[in-house]
């Protein structure tokens, strides 16, 4: 048996090894965070980028869609901090705490560190890696085979993010906004890598937002490891809306206790390329998983959703909702995995995913699967795609409602239905405005 | 003096099947007429003409409303224009409130006429009163549009937005089906409040049950795409008796 024969590398590949052999001297850590980062490296290196023959990149040739590899974006200097006022604007009055992230670096300064609550630490993921502790490895467990090619390329490149842990118990009411900006002074690459551990019986939220100019060509692969303690009850938001040129890859890791309530919820309307893969494992019993996507594509924007649970325990219930809106000549991608090991009996698992494309050249691309062990579960799947409906925007025109407003509150009504179900109403109301942001451009 | 609305010699098809063949009719501001007929004889058909529904084709004749050209505008601008199509089976659009949908639309009107947006309290104080006179509880108004609503319920909605709206030209198309006599009553009542010297009304029905609580002017009947015979209330208590027969006959 040979090896598998592999094309040539492309220059992205080239780029990628060259960034990796010049500035791993320069990355965060000890010699043992190193040996991880080579392991890593070699893991990528052997199967490059993905592309459409690889199965669970199928949709999104990572080979064909990244043209180059950018620089590992520079420290970000004054100027560049000076630009980062107005980012996460969409929830800057709802009053959370903020952690900037600018160019990949952790911005202290800009950050909002005082007067933390019992049982909350924040620190920078760079300063936790030079202490050496095996941040990059830990907990990742049976969850993502090691050679996961955007996993794998962000262990060996991650220069810095956030680590959060709130000690079990822990409530924190007040949300925490993770800032992901890029200023774009420079085509650059920047590759965070956090890690949120809550603790047994804690609450606590976390919003991500990622952004970046239109104008600026630029690469993100960011990665959240999320540890989610028994009884805990954890919601993540991420919202995506990079520059219209940015090619986005992001990765959660999430691994759910027992007796747990996780809300995820996905908001995805930027980037010329966007891949968000979520590996959630439901360790414990009696868990709670509800995990929903919404993604407003227009132009030739590429988003791609492709997740994975894996109910390892019995009695856990998870619902998958994800909903796609598509225009103009934009592609939508869901692959949406449910396995259910042999133990996990009473497993409640339902995905559900719709798409509605209001364009002739829009396209979605769906896979739902489900890989079941056990032998008393209730699981299912179902997938609609869809054009808007000519009598219903009949009906709201016959009312004096002009065509273009008329599809604008059909759409809204078609994305609300995953935004309604936000529990915290000031991230409800801030995700509706975005919704009606991106409508208003539909023009 | 311009009729509100004059109807010349219209034929409309719906995937290449005629269904209006040669249909006359004059509404003048201030009167109420019935359109009667068999099932088939188009009445559904005239009404969606009327308001724009995509799908009918008008192979000839012309439609005016106030003097102007009404087949040459898009749907929403029928409707600014002051035409309100009462549905028969109106649609239920899950994810827009009630609320939401009738300050869309009355201001989308207002706008178009020039008129000043109607200030959010104002908006909800109007739509609260509105909906009382019709028996609507403030509950549904919240509610996505006809999304669970019984029968009786929809058509209630349907002639609140009516009154809400104001238009000048109401057709109310097989207004009575699907409502019990307690039902009918009440969205009558609704419909006669809205009757005005300013104000046509074309009320499509197939029995003449719904034309005791709503009087007309003038009676028609449909029948084959035409109107074959126009008289008094009285007609429409005489088929009643007689039933749509000779003029299905007639057609054959």
């Amino acid at each position: 048996m040979g090896a598998a024969i592999r094309p040539a590398r492309t220059i992205a590949e080239l780029g990628l090894a060259d960034i990796y052999a010049t500035s791993r001297q320069s990355l965060p850590g000890g010699t043992d965070i190193a040996a991880v980062r080579a392991a890593a490296f070699n893991h990528f290196a052997l199967a490059g980028l993905p592309h459409s023959r690889v199965e669970a990149w199928k949709y999104t040739d990572l080979r064909r869609l990244m043209r180059d590899a950018k620089p590992l974006a520079a420290p970000p200097d004054i100027k560049a901090k000076a630009r980062v006022h107005d980012a996460g604007a969409l929830f800057a009055t709802l009053g959370f705490r903020r952690l900037v992230i600018v160019n990949g670096a952790f911005a202290a300064d800009l950050s909002d560190l005082a007067g933390l609550e019992t049982g909350l630490t924040i620190r920078s993921m760079a300063e936790a890696l030079a202490l050496d502790e095996p941040l990059l490895s830990q907990g990742l467990g049976p969850m993502v085979p090691a050679d996961e090619p955007a996993l794998a390329l962000n262990t060996a490149l991650a220069g810095d993010g956030v680590v959060i842990t709130v000690l079990p118990g822990a409530t924190i009411e007040r949300p925490i906004h993770l800032v992901f900006v890029n200023t774009g002074a420079a085509a650059a690459a920047m590759v965070t890598r956090s890690l949120v551990v809550v603790g047994g019986g804690a609450r606590a939220t976390f919003v991500e937002t990622h952004e970046g100019p239109d104008h600026q060509d630029y690469q993100v692969n960011t990665v959240l490891q999320l540890v989610v303690g028994d009884a805990a009850e954890v919601d993540h938001f991420k919202i995506t809306r990079e520059g219209g040129a940015a090619v986005h890859v992001a990765t959660l890791l999430a691994n759910i206790g027992a007796r747990a309530k996780f809300n995820e919820l996905g908001f995805t309307a930027g980037g010329a390329v966007v891949r968000n893969q979520l590996f959630v494992l439901i360790a414990g019993k009696g868990t709670e998983a509800n995990l929903r996507g919404l993604s407003l594509l227009a132009g030739r924007q590429h988003a791609d959703t492709t997740l994975a649970v894996d109910h390892a325990a019995a009695g856990s219930q998870s619902r998958e909702t994800f909903k796609a809106v598509v225009d103009d000549e934009a592609r939508s991608v869901f692959q949406g995995k449910i396995s259910v090991r042999p133990q996990a009996q009473q497993t409640d698992a339902k995905m559900t995913t719709r798409v509605l494309l209001l364009s002739d050249n829009a396209e979605a691309d769906g896979k739902p699967e489900l890989e079941i062990f056990a032998d008393d579960v209730q699981c299912g799947h179902g997938a609609t795609t869809g054009t808007l409906d000519d009598q219903l925007k009949f009906y709201l025109m016959a009312r004096g409602i002009p065509e273009k407003e008329a599809e604008a509150l059909l759409i809204q009504a078609f994305a609300g239905e995953v935004v309604e179900t936000i529990g915290h109403e000031g991230i409800r109301d801030a995700l509706m405005d975005a919704t009606l942001g991106w409508l208003g451009q539909r023009g | 003096m311009t009729a509100l609305l004059e109807i010349r010699n219209l034929q409309a098809e719906i995937a290449g099947r005629k269904i209006l063949d040669g249909l006359d009719l004059t509404v003048n501001a201030g009167e109420v007429h019935a359109i009667m007929g068999p099932n088939g004889a188009g009445k559904s058909t005239l009404s969606y003409v009327l308001a724009g529904k995509p799908g009918y084709e008008v192979t000839g004749g012309e439609v005016l409303f106030k003097g102007e050209d009404l087949l040459a505008m898009p749907p929403d601008e029928r409707a600014a224009k002051g035409v309100f199509l009462a549905f028969q089976y109106p649609l239920e659009i899950p994810g827009v409130a009630t609320m939401t949908f009738l300050r869309a639309a009355l201001n989308a009107q207002r706008r178009k006429r020039g008129e000043e947006e109607l200030s959010s309290p104002d908006l909800v104080k109007r739509v609260r009163e509105t909906a009382k006179n019709l028996g609507i509880d403030a509950e549904m108004l919240r509610r996505p549009l006809n999304v669970g609503f019984s029968g009786g319920e929809k058509k209630r909605n349907e002639t609140m937005q009516m009154a809400l709206l104001e238009p000048l030209l109401c057709v109310l198309d097989e207004t009575d089906s699907g409502l019990d006599i307690d039902a009918l009553k009440i969205v009558a009542n609704g419909v006669n409040q809205l009757r005005s010297k300013e104000r046509g009304m074309i009320v499509i029905t197939h029995y003449q049950r719904l034309l005791d609580y709503i009087v007309p002017d003038i009676v028609h009947v449909l029948s084959a795409g035409r109107i074959v015979r126009t008289g008094g209330k009285e007609l429409a208590l005489e088929l009643e008796s007689t039933g749509y027969a000779q003029y299905q006959s007639e057609a054959a």
